[in-house]
């Protein structure tokens, strides 16, 4: 569900507070957080604390350097293809917060 | 009978396959210490209610004369991040509450195939954030040393039950230091493998590029029992590298003669405790007594450590915490506006997440963000690859880097827990080796005035395991801060 590469921009802009209570709220919806008043208010507050720390890295040389995203040199590799039987689904729909049969219940997603 | 409260995992899983002690016995004496101390510490989220029934097939199989694993009926502790078969994981989280995984993390299997019993699910800071265990959902673990200090984080339940004697061993995950800085609190031996060194199958994720299993554990020996019993290649982890493991625990020698100790200057440069500044010259005194050569290394680049640490760990936690959206499993919240779907999402994570984990799926989210992306988190990791460079550079001229820990002794219960950034800059030592992908240990090396233990942290190469646990036993000998003293509750 909730998306990691966000759809849009939360609408800050530089300077103090970095993160702003609009911000904030912009970034607590694509995160699909129901947040307090006072939750964003404090997070407002100490993410821009944070932030502000975190400014330094601009002053590391980062040109033409690749991003590293693994720390170590992963060969992948091809597995065999083939059916294995592991657990029952019985024992995944055990934890279905709602359940219809052998189905998950959820709300409606098309309306 | 041997005194269990004291004794190692090899002795008793020695003692038990010579059926000197059953494994029932050997795990009946824990759980009666579980019940008796774990009400003052809150290490343990849930106790095994089925460990005694495994103690007694470990016993059957010994009686029909079958090979049983080097951790035969050894108690071992797993933190509550380690999914369980049929036993509840919570990651400490309200989220998770009622989870009762339908499989098992391969650590966890590979510990039972050994022998070992699961005694019980440890306490963590909230999916693993934090330095100070507070953040959980289910209260905070008190320090065994001293009740009014914190244990650390993030696996201070793990590393309490060990101190504390309610296990004779745990297991942690360190993503940024979450094995290390317990270790050190709590006076134990806890290894943070090399990245790829330990399926990562069955843990629940926090950043999946830094994430590793490790124990933790009251001896070198032990630590590296276990972590031999725990490593190697999983197909359900693409991960897991295919590189050999050695037989850790019947490799190790205190012989350092010759080994080249790398000291990073601008690790000793930074601010920290005169107690951590004297336990960690004492270490290197020792070690230069034994004929080790010191070696000055430079990592000028440790000091972005921490942002770098930060913004790639909590945009990974971002994506790996969309999964809790209460469809399928998890806490769903019974607030939301009938028929929904995008309210029942925001709702049952805004109830079901603690603060820290809300503060860091929004920072993560905001450094992945569109207009945002290029200053944060392709910035940090770009870093991530200089300071993965420094420490290519820096092992050219040493085997084994030397640092504190941490930059103080365990703190107090509630004094930083409103100070997120204080608590993130205490995690300056310990980040580093995640974003390398490198091994890192920490040994107990001491006190400070107040009676709290103090670790020292050693590092090495990828996969070289070995030489961290060579110098351990070194430390272990030279300083005997493990056996010196007892803890409070002791």
């Amino acid at each position: 569900m909730a998306n990691s590469k966000s759809d849009s921009s939360p609408s800050a802009t530089p300077g103090s507070p970095r993160l702003d209570k609009s911000a904030v709220a912009k970034v607590a919806e694509l995160s699909r957080l129901k947040l307090s008043d006072a939750e964003l208010e404090s997070i407002s507050q100490q993410l821009s604390m944070v932030l502000a720390n975190f400014e330094q890295l601009a002053e590391v040389n980062t040109q033409d350097v690749e991003p590293m995203v693994t720390p170590t040199d992963l060969t992948l590799r091809l597995r065999e293809d083939r059916v294995e039987r592991r657990e029952p689904a019985e024992a995944f729909l055990e934890n279905a917060p709602d359940r219809s049969g052998n189905l998950f219940k959820v709300p409606p997603v098309v309306g | 009978m041997m005194d269990l409260t004291f004794a190692t995992c090899s002795e008793v899983g020695r003692a038990v396959r010579n059926r000197k002690v059953s494994a029932v016995e050997v795990t009946r004496h824990f759980l009666k210490r579980i019940g008796e101390l774990d009400p003052k510490i809150g290490a343990f989220t849930t106790v095994n209610s089925r460990a005694e029934a495994q103690a007694a097939e470990v016993d059957a199989r010994l009686a029909r004369g079958e090979a049983v694993g080097p951790l035969a009926g050894v108690p071992i502790a797993i933190k509550d991040l380690l999914c369980t078969k049929g036993l509840r994981t919570t990651a400490s989280s309200k989220i998770l509450a009622n989870f009762i995984p339908p499989y098992s993390a391969t650590v966890v299997r590979r510990l039972e195939d050994a022998g070992a019993i699961c005694i019980g699910k440890t306490s963590l800071d909230e999916f693993g954030m934090g330095s100070s265990n507070e953040n959980s959902a289910f209260g905070s673990v008190k320090n065994p040393w001293n009740p009014e200090f914190v244990p650390g984080g993030s696996s201070g339940g793990s590393a309490a039950s060990v101190a504390a004697r309610m296990a004779l061993a745990s297991i942690g995950t360190d993503t940024g230091g979450s094995i290390r800085q317990p270790s050190s609190f709590c006076g134990l031996f806890g290894i943070k493998p090399t990245y790829g060194r330990v399926s990562r199958y069955g843990i629940i994720a926090f950043a999946s590029s830094l994430d590793q299993a490790g124990p933790m554990a009251l001896s070198t020996e032990d630590a590296a029992l276990i972590l031999e019993v725990i490593s190697g290649r999983c197909e359900r982890d693409s991960t897991s590298a295919d590189v050999s493991v050695p037989l850790f625990s019947q490799q190790i020698t205190d012989q350092v003669k010759g080994l080249r100790i790398g000291l990073p200057k601008q690790y000793f440069a930074e601010k920290m405790d005169d107690d951590v500044e004297r336990v960690t010259r004492e270490s290197i005194d020792a070690l230069k007594k034994r004929g080790a050569i010191l070696v000055d290394v430079e990592l000028p680049l440790v000091k972005y450590a921490v942002p770098v640490y930060y913004l790639v760990a909590t945009s990974e936690a971002s994506s790996n915490l969309a999964r809790y959206d209460g469809m399928r499993f998890g806490h769903r919240s019974k607030n939301a506006a009938k028929g929904e779907l995008d309210d029942l999402y925001s709702s049952s994570r805004g109830e079901g997440f603690g603060p820290e984990v809300k503060r860091r799926i929004m920072l993560g989210t905001y450094a992945l963000s569109s207009g945002y992306y290029d200053a944060y988190y392709q910035k940090a990791s770009q870093v991530r690859r200089l300071i993965r460079d420094e420490f290519s550079r820096a092992f050219s001229q040493c085997d084994v880097i030397l640092s504190p820990v941490c930059t103080s002794p365990a703190f107090k219960i509630g004094e930083r827990i409103n100070d997120p950034l204080s608590m993130y800059l205490n995690d300056i030592f310990t980040t580093s080796t995640n974003l390398a992908g490198l091994p890192g240990m920490s040994v107990p090396a001491g006190f400070s005035k107040d009676g709290l233990p103090i670790g020292v942290q050693l590092m090495a190469p990828h996969f070289e395991e070995s030489r961290l646990f060579n110098v351990s036993s070194a430390l272990e000998k030279d300083l005997g801060a493990a056996k010196s003293r007892r803890p409070h509750v002791i």
